[in-house]
This record gives C-alpha cells, sequence and structure tokens, in this order.
C-alpha cells in the first residue's frame, strides 16, 4: 500500500451546522470512516474513526466536553489529541485528521501519503 | 497672543459615538489647534447610543443619554450640521459635499460614519412595521407601535441588540417573541449553560425565545406586517417585527472615494486611511483585518487618532473584547474563549439558589476568557487578569470565588489560607455559612466527617463548591480525628448529589429540563459526562411523560440507532416476537431480509426470538421498513427497557398448564412495550411450577398455578445468578396485569439509573415494594401513571427512523472524500 499519491488538500464535507452539538458525522475516505464531532461550546474536531483500544467507532459514542467515549468499551477519547484519557491514558491514539472550518464548512485534508 | 494662526480645519463626518469622542479627545490634547465641523446624518446632538436599550425599557429618557449637548458645540467653536449627511468626499481636492449642496473643505478628515442595521433580504421586509434598532429614530417607531393595545412584536435575532429590543418593547407592554436562528441566545458570547438560564430569566421578563428557527417571509396585510413565517410552517403574529440580525460598517462614502475598503475602511496603527490627510475611527473601520461592533474599542481608537492629529505618535493595537448585558436584573458578562477550546481546562461554579453560573476558562495558567450569570461583578477583574495575561496558578482554587476571597487569601497554601481566614469569612455561599459557624459546629457537636458537617451547618450540601475548603476546616479543627467523605455515592464526579436527591428534586423542583437540573444542582462542569447525561435523560423522561424531549446525544449508541451495536461496528437486529410465539409469514420476513441485505448471521437468541446479527448501519432503515412491512416491531434488545416476555407453551398444549401462560406472556409485552426503564426489564411467564419459561430468574415472572397467579420480582441470570421473590399471589389474569404493571412503574419511578430491580429492591426492601403494590389505591395510581407515560413510548422507534427521523444517523455526511485518492 505504499503508493504515494497526493491527495487534493482541502475538501468541503458539509456545514459546521451539519454535525449536532454533542454529536458526531461520518465521512467515509480512503484512510477509513473520519469522525467528525462537535461538543457543546460548538467546537469541531476530527479524527480517524477507530478507537484506539479495539477500533470502536468513535462516532458512535457519547461527547461530553471535549471527549467522546468509546461506544464498546468505554474509553474516554481527547477529541482534540485522539488521546486515550483518565486511566487509559497513554494507551493509544486515533488519528487527527487536519480539519479547518471556512465560513461554516468544514474542510478536510488527508495531505500527506496513502 | 498678536495673531492667531489660522487654525486647521478638521472636519468630521459621523456625529455619533466615535465622531464626537474623537473631537473631545483632540480637543483635550491641543484645544486650538483646529477649527472642528461636524456632519451628522441624525437631526441631533451626540448621545450615548447604547443608552437606547434603556430608553426603549422606559428606563431612561432622551435627555439623560446625551452625551455633549449644544452648548459643547457652542463653547470649543464647533460647527455643528445635524441632519445633514456627507453625500461626497473628495480627497484630491480635500473637500466633502453634503446635502443641501453645502461644500466645505478640510486639512484632516474623520470618518465616522459607524455601521448600519443589516436587514435580511426577506419577502415582506418593505412592509410598513418592519424595523431595525440603531437610532432614536428606530425607538420612537418602535414605541409607536407598543401603544396599541394588546400589540405584538417579533424580534429577529438573539443577539444582545435583539434581546434589548425584545426586552424593552416587554417593558413597554408588549408580548415579545425573539426568534433566534441558533441553538444557543448571544451564541457568540455565552455557552449553552449560560444561554439557557438566559432564556429562562428573559421568560420571566415576558420575553419568549424560539431558539433554532429559520426565518422564511414576512407576512402583512394592506402594506402593514401581521407576522413572520419560519421555515417550518409557523406563523408567529406581530403587528411590528425587528431586525436585529447584525451591522456592516458603513463605508459607502469611502468607497466612492477611492479610499481602500474591505469589510470596514482600512486604517493603520494610527487610524490613518490609505489617503493621508483622511482617518477613520469607530465602527466603520477595519483595522488588522478586524471590525468592531462594542464601544470600548473605540474609545482605545480614539485616542490613538488624537495622538496622532496633535503631533503625537498614534499607536492603536486592537482590542480585547468583552460583553455585559443591559437588561434590568439579569447580570451577564462574557469576555474572550469563554466555551474554552483546545489545552483549556473549566472551573464552574453554579449557585442554584441564587440564580448564578460562573465559568473561567484557564489556558497555560492564564485566564483565557470567562462567562458569568448572574453575579457579574468579578467580570471586570477576571477581564484584567486575561489582558493582562496574569499567571493565576496560585490563585486557582480561590479564582472562582472571585476578588475579594481570592485576595484575602493569595500567597498562603490551601491549608495556611484556610487558617488564615477570619471567622466571618463566608466558606460556603449558597448557603451563608462562614468558618466560625463551622468550627464552632465542629467543636460543640464533636462533628468528625464532611456528612455531619453539612447536616448541622448546610455548608457544601449545596454546590459542593466549596467542599474543599470545608474539609479544610475539618482538617484544621480535628487534627488527626479527620475521616474522609464516605456515605452514598454521587450520580458521578460532575455533581456531589446521589441519583436519589437528583431524582427527588427534578420532581420536586419542577425541573424539565437537563440545564435546568445541572443549574438547580449545581453541576461541576458544564455540560455533563457519559455517566450523568444519560441517567439524566431517563429521570426526566420518566419525571414528564409527553413534556421531555428526549436528548439522543444523551444516550448510549444503541439506544441512540435502536440496534445493537457489535465488535465490528455493524449491529444486530432483534424484532419483537410477542411472548415468543411468531408465524410463518413473519420468519419468511427474517429470511427474505437476511438474504437481501446480506446479513451473516441469524441466530435464535435466548430471549425467544430471532436475531439479525452483522447488518451495515447504513442498512438498518431499509430493514426495519421490510420488517415493518410484515407487521414486526423494535425488540428492545437494546434499551434499558422493556425487553422480552418469554412465555412457556402453557394451558393451550401442554398437559400440564394451568392457566393460558403463552396469551399472559403476550398480554403483558404488548402493554409494557416501549416504555423505558432504570435498567433492562425481562419477564416470563410460565404455565406451572415446572417452570420451563425460567420466571423465577426474571426482573418480574409470573408461574401459573390452579388457584391463580404467583407473582415473582427480583430475578436476574447473568453476571449474578438470582432468584426471584414472591412479590404477591392473585386469583386472575388482570390483576397479575395491575401488580405487575404498579410494580413496573413503582421501579421506573424510584430505581436508580443501571440499578436493576433486584438491586433497587435491595435497597429499598421487598415489604415497601409489596405494600405499594397490593393496595388498591397506590396501585391504581402506579398503574394509571404507567398507561399515561405509555402513550408517549408505545411507539416502533423502527417505524419511526423508516419514516426519516433522525435521518442523519443512518448517512454520512458527505461520499466526497471517498475517491479523493485519484
Ligand atoms: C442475543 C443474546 C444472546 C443470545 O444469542 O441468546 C444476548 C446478547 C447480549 N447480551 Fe444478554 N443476551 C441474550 C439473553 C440474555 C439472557 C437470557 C434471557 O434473557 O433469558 C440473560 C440472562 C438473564 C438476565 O438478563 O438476567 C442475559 C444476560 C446478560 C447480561 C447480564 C445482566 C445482569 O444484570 O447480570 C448482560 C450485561 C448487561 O446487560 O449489562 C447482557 C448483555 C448482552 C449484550 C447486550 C452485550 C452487549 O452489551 O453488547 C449482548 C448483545 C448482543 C446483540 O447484539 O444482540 N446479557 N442475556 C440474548 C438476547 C435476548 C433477546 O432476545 O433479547
Ligand atoms: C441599541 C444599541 C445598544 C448598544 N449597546 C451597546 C453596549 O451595551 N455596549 C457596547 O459596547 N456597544 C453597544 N452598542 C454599540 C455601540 O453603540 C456602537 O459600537 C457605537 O455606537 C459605534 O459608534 P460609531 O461612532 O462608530 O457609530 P455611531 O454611533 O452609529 O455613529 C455614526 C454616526 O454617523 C452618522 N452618519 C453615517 N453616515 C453619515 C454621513 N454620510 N453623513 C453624516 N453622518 C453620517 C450616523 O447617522 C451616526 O449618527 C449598542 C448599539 C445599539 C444600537
Ligand atoms: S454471554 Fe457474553 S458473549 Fe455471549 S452474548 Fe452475552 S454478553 Fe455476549
Ligand atoms: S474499542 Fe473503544 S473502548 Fe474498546
Amino acid at each position: 500500500m505504499n503508493t504515494h499519491v497526493k491527495i487534493p488538500a482541502w475538501i468541503d464535507v458539509g456545514a459546521v451546522s451539519d454535525v449536532p452539538r454533542r454529536g458526531a458525522r461520518r465521512v467515509p475516505s480512503p484512510r477509513g470512516d473520519i469522525a467528525i464531532f462537535r461538543t457543546g461550546d460548538g467546537e469541531v474536531f476530527a479524527l480517524l474513526d477507530k478507537c484506539p483500544h479495539k477500533g470502536g467507532p468513535l462516532s458512535e459514542g457519547i461527547v461530553h466536553g471535549r471527549a467522546v467515549t468509546c461506544p464498546l468499551h468505554a474509553w474516554n477519547i481527547d477529541l482534540a489529541t485522539g488521546e486515550a484519557m483518565g486511566a487509559d491514558k497513554g494507551k493509544g491514539c486515533a488519528p487527527v485528521i487536519a480539519l479547518r472550518v471556512e465560513d461554516g464548512r468544514l474542510m478536510l485534508s488527508l495531505d500527506g501519503t496513502l | 497672543m498678536t495673531q492667531a494662526t489660522p487654525k486647521l480645519r478638521l472636519v468630521v463626518i459621523g456625529n455619533g459615538m466615535a465622531g464626537c469622542r474623537a473631537v473631545e479627545e483632540v480637543l483635550k490634547r491641543d484645544p486650538d489647534r483646529y477649527a472642528v465641523t461636524i456632519f451628522g446624518a441624525e437631526p441631533r446632538v451626540n448621545y450615548n447610543r447604547i443608552m437606547l436599550s434603556p430608553v426603549l425599557a422606559g428606563e431612561k429618557a432622551f435627555e439623560d443619554i446625551v452625551i455633549n449637548d449644544e452648548g459643547w458645540y457652542r463653547d470649543n467653536g464647533i460647527t455643528l450640521h445635524a441632519g445633514r449627511a456627507v453625500t461626497a468626499i473628495d480627497p484630491a481636492a480635500r473637500k466633502v459635499f453634503a446635502e443641501g449642496g453645502l461644500e466645505v473643505g478640510y486639512d484632516k478628515l474623520i470618518l465616522a460614519t459607524g455601521s448600519d442595521p443589516f436587514r435580511l433580504p426577506l419577502p415582506g421586509g418593505d412592509l410598513k412595521g418592519v424595523v431595525t434598532f440603531r437610532d432614536l429614530d428606530d425607538v420612537n417607531a418602535m414605541l409607536a407601535a407598543s401603544v396599541k393595545p394588546d400589540a405584538r412584536a417579533v424580534v429577529i435575532g438573539g443577539g444582545l441588540l435583539g434581546l434589548e429590543a425584545a426586552y424593552g418593547l416587554a417593558r413597554r407592554g408588549m408580548a415579545a417573541t425573539v426568534v433566534h436562528l441558533m441553538d444557543v441566545l448571544m451564541e457568540r458570547q455565552l455557552d449553552e449553560s449560560a444561554g439557557y438560564l438566559l432564556r429562562e430569566a428573559l421568560a420571566d421578563r415576558g420575553v419568549e425565545t424560539v431558539l433554532g428557527a429559520q426565518s422564511e417571509e414576512i407576512v402583512g396585510e394592506d402594506g402593514q406586517v401581521t407576522g413572520l413565517k419560519l421555515k417550518d410552517g409557523r406563523v408567529l403574529p406581530c403587528d411590528l417585527l425587528v431586525m436585529a440580525v447584525g451591522i456592516r460598517p458603513n463605508t459607502t462614502l469611502a468607497k466612492v472615494a477611492g479610499l481602500t475598503v474591505n469589510r470596514g475602511v482600512v486604517v493603520d496603527d494610527a487610524m490613518r486611511a490609505s489617503d493621508p490627510d483622511v482617518f477613520a475611527v469607530g465602527e466603520c473601520v477595519e483595522h488588522r483585518g478586524q471590525c468592531y461592533g462594542l464601544v470600548a474599542p473605540i474609545w482605545e481608537m480614539c485616542r490613538a487618532l488624537a495622538d496622532a492629529l496633535t503631533d503625537g505618535e498614534g499607536v492603536y493595537q486592537g482590542s480585547v473584547l468583552s460583553t455585559r448585558l443591559k437588561v434590568s436584573g439579569v447580570d451577564v458578562f462574557s469576555a474572550g474563549k469563554f466555551a474554552g477550546g483546545e489545552g483549556c481546562e473549566d472551573i464552574v461554579f453554579r449557585d442554584a439558589a441564587r440564580g448564578v453560573y460562573k465559568r473561567v476558562v484557564i489556558e497555560d495558567g492564564k485566564v483565557a476568557g470567562a462567562v458569568l450569570f448572574g453575579d457579574a461583578a468579578d467580570g471586570g477583574w477576571y477581564f484584567d487578569l486575561m489582558k493582562a495575561g496574569a499567571d493565576v496558578a496560585g490563585i486557582r482554587e480561590t479564582l472562582i470565588f472571585g476578588r475579594v476571597i481570592t485576595e484575602g487569601l493569595s500567597g498562603l497554601d490551601p491549608s495556611a489560607a484556610v487558617a488564615a481566614m477570619p471567622d466571618t469569612q463566608e466558606i460556603c455561599g449558597c448557603n451563608g455559612v462562614c468558618k466560625g459557624a463551622i468550627t464552632s459546629a465542629i467543636t460543640a457537636q464533636g462533628l468528625t466527617s464532611l456528612d455531619d458537617v453539612r447536616a448541622v451547618t448546610k455548608a457544601s450540601a449545596s454546590c459542593g463548591s466549596c467542599t474543599p475548603l470545608v474539609e479544610q476546616v475539618l482538617k484544621l479543627t480535628l487534627g488527626d480525628g479527620f475521616k474522609a467523605q464516605t456515605g452514598p455515592k454521587p450520580i458521578c464526579k460532575c455533581s456531589p448529589k446521589t441519583n436519589g436527591e437528583v431524582r427527588r428534586a427534578i420532581v420536586d423542583q419542577g425541573l424539565k429540563s437537563m440545564p435546568a437540573v445541572m443549574q438547580a444542582l449545581e453541576w461541576s462542569t458544564p455540560d455533563g459526562c457519559a455517566s450523568c447525561r444519560p441517567a439524566l435523560n431517563y429521570y426526566l423522561l420518566c419525571a414528564w411523560p409527553g413534556e421531555y424531549r428526549d436528548d439522543k446525544h444523551s444516550r448510549f449508541i444503541n439506544e441512540r440507532v435502536h440496534a445493537n451495536i457489535q465488535k465490528d461496528g455493524t449491529y444486530s437486529v432483534v424484532p419483537r416476537m410477542w411472548g415468543g410465539m411468531t408465524s410463518p409469514a413473519e420468519l419468511r420476513a427474517i429470511a427474505d431480509v437476511a438474504e437481501k441485505f446480506a446479513i451473516p448471521a441469524v441466530k435464535v437468541t435466548g430471549g425467544q426470538r430471532i436475531d439479525l446479527l452483522g447488518v451495515k448501519k447504513d442498512d438498518l432503515p431499509a430493514v426495519w421498513a421490510d420488517l415493518n412491512a410484515a407487521g414486526m416491531v423494535s425488540g428492545h434488545a437494546y434499551a434499558k427497557g422493556l425487553r422480552t416476555v418469554k412465555t412457556c407453551v402453557g394451558s393451550d398444549w401442554c398437559r400440564f398448564g394451568t392457566q393460558d401462560s403463552t396469551g399472559l406472556g403476550m398480554r403483558l409485552e404488548k402493554f409494557l412495550w416501549g416504555s423505558w426503564a432504570p435498567a433492562k426489564v425481562k419477564l416470563a411467564v410460565s404455565g406451572c411450577p415446572r417452570n420451563c419459561a425460567e420466571a423465577t430468574c426474571k426482573d418480574f415472572g409470573v408461574v401459573c398455578v390452579d388457584s391463580g397467579y404467583e407473582v415473582h420480582i427480583g430475578g436476574a441470570a447473568g453476571l449474578h445468578i438470582q432468584g426471584t421473590q414472591v412479590l404477591t399471589r392473585v386469583a386472575t389474569e388482570d390483576e397479575a396485569v395491575w401488580v405487575i404493571t404498579a410494580a413496573m412503574q413503582l421501579y421506573r419511578e424510584d430505581g436508580w439509573y443501571l440499578e436493576r430491580v433486584y438491586k433497587w429492591m435491595d435497597r429499598v426492601g421487598l415489604e415497601a415494594i409489596r405494600a405499594q403494590v397490593t393496595d388498591p389505591d397506590t396501585r391504581k395510581a402506579l398503574y394509571d401513571r404507567f398507561v399515561y407515560s405509555q402513550r408517549f413510548a408505545r411507539i416502533d422507534p423502527w417505524a419511526e427512523r423508516v419514516a426519516g427521523r433522525h435521518n442523519e444517523e443512518f448517512t454520512p455526511m458527505s461520499r466526497r472524500m471517498e475517491f479523493v485518492s485519484a
């Protein structure tokens, strides 16, 4: 899989308001599903939709503060860094996906290599 | 002085907040340098625009808000052309042209044209009675409309301006409704918790709010507005419609004159525009890419401008903003990163009794922002700390209590700080308990624990945010005799309250939303956590059937998408088979669905029904549609609520059967399905004591006997194998249904979230349950409440989703990334 393919920079995947507060939406991508989260405070984050524990879909978890609780075994994941928190700190990290907000639109980038 | 050097000509366009302040600042520095001419489009002297809100509300008169009266212009030799708008500037000739053919030359020109209110381009926008809120004429137009008896106003925009308009109109006797696009009022200044409190406070003052509402059309009759139509079809009737949806820098003159304009007139740090003799201040300005809509930056701009105009070095570096709302009795303050952000930490304080919410955000050991509601006295202090970038690590513990307490304790470690507090120092703000009262209670009454102190003095018994202080006092007073807190566990780390206390408060205090509970019970986080939110959602749903709107984001994924998540992220689907009965048609439909959607596994469950495992999430609605078409509904195999009712074949077929166990099981399932509970609830009905349906290890079980029905309670067979106890014996099927329903409702109302029936029974005692469900009146009341609540619960969630509810759960937001690897 080491075909170095350059991906177009930023892709508009929808409006910030398409992601419910304290919720998440999925965006399929060649790297697997990407989860976009929106906190109660309205901040948005993107992580690969794969829990560092056993790959649970983080987009299905409960979002609270700036964290999400994985639906499979309840690890808490920091939305900003993708890192496991609390008792599971240091055990793993969900990759952060580059996300930028422009005029209320969500722009994702997979810049890098596949 | 024998001969006066001719004065330079300074012309100011805009007789508003910025224009006149700029002149004041110049005069302060050098009263003799300029001959000043001011043009103002408004036919009046310079007044304090921000005070138009109290004028509208009738709390002030126009005379009270005049900043500079005619005397000021006269005494300073200023020529005022009020009511005369400037129509053009000629920078090359250094001239301005005004209405009425007036032409005035300048040496220096100041543009202070402010901004124009933004008008939504809605159909009907030109109807009579549609106004904005910017100047005295607007206020007068609104006041004229408010005189009509029973007049109603709708304000579009739930920002500072819109809310002040609505409040003012309500004070003038109008029914005022604010329509806001966002789901939080003043979302650019407030977080959800503060927004919620503001909404309540406004409701108390007669201002209704409609959130998340998009305006579609302004409707009218005979050229006069009669209502606002929303996208969802609702029409809000009104006689006055105020648009308060934002402002736009007024740059027309500058643009035509060829000055550089982006969003605003572009200026440098000396407030100079692209022409060396033209300056600009106020809301019409864009400085370092930033436009402002508040007065504080204007004062700073005017100082820099005046320096530049009087040979000084004008340096404006941009402003940090804070906001206060001017609604009487509603104290709101906001500044900076009030909603936190990456690497930030929140300190939250709530005082339900006083309706106070405070959130201070710390980043890198410094105050990065704050939002205060109900008590904003310390707003200025936090703002100063923020602007100064002061290191607050050393005062973190007491920061949230405000300046007085913090400065009183600064420099001391926590226990020394507490030791140094005077006896009169208030420790518990909620209950007004001071240090002396706590120490004397401890010594006089031999208190040894936090609970004792709470019980006797009430200190730390409300929000718990002073708990560390109270513990310090205890430690200091008791020395080695101090024991850490024990007792019933709090609901979660967000609150010291127990589940029981929370449930009681919801009912007793009539709390009907999650923010209401969090405020009344003084949650220490802005929006709860993954433990308390599902619990609160259930408690509210149970307490206010039909009224409380379920919050799907506070539900575990299975209950949110009505299927069970599997280890690989696919789902399992279990349709109901009432009492374990099925039919060839149902089996055929299941088989068809399994083939059509290539469902990899079909299994008979331990609960007498069939599980389709490995369904892709996006397929769920289509799978349900097919199952619905064959008459099947969700089996709630995922729910904290009614799961299965297992039965045996009973008297219909079995040679030992004493009663129709299958029929009773089906009847129970059809009656109880859809109901939510603290934990899952399983039932079984066996036709005789051989008990083939395993009724004696279910939450509720029935064992049929010759003389009637033995009703069982409190069994489980999972993590702990737990035999049931007999709740009661009854003679008829009807009575069996009544007793079980009443017991189910009692459990629903009294159980703690995730506490299964047997654990609840351990806690409250079998006797207490029996007493209630066998007393005819209590039983009837419980039964009736259950029946009422089922009106809103006995609805197939699959059918709702097939019909499109929460569609966004089952579809990716975008597929545009899928093929990016070209
Ligand atoms: C499918 C099924 C196993 C089977 O293939 O037969 C099953 C599957 C699961 N059970 Fe079960 N239980 C199933 C019957 C049972 C039974 C037997 C019964 O109902 O008669 C029991 C023992 C009776 C009881 O509940 O006390 C049982 C005791 C549990 C427990 C332990 C509960 C306890 O309080 O001790 C759990 C864990 C929990 O709920 O927290 C559990 C949890 C689960 C979960 C939900 C695990 C999870 O959280 O993902 C499994 C979901 C799989 C899925 O996607 O469907 N399952 N589980 C059965 C579905 C019944 C149905 O038709 O709805
Ligand atoms: C109801 C209300 C409440 C507010 N409350 C607050 C508050 O609580 N706190 C806060 O910080 N801010 C508040 N503001 C905002 C604050 O009033 C503005 O930031 C401030 O007035 C801007 O000053 P300015 O001089 O730039 O514009 P203005 O005060 O609007 O002055 C501009 C003036 O220029 C005139 N003008 C425009 N074009 C021409 C022309 N071609 N020729 C001649 N004259 C012209 C206009 O008629 C106007 O009088 C409030 C505003 C309103 C409307
Ligand atoms: S017994 Fe364990 S493995 Fe089997 S279904 Fe139940 S929870 Fe899953
Ligand atoms: S897969 Fe996320 S916690 Fe196990």
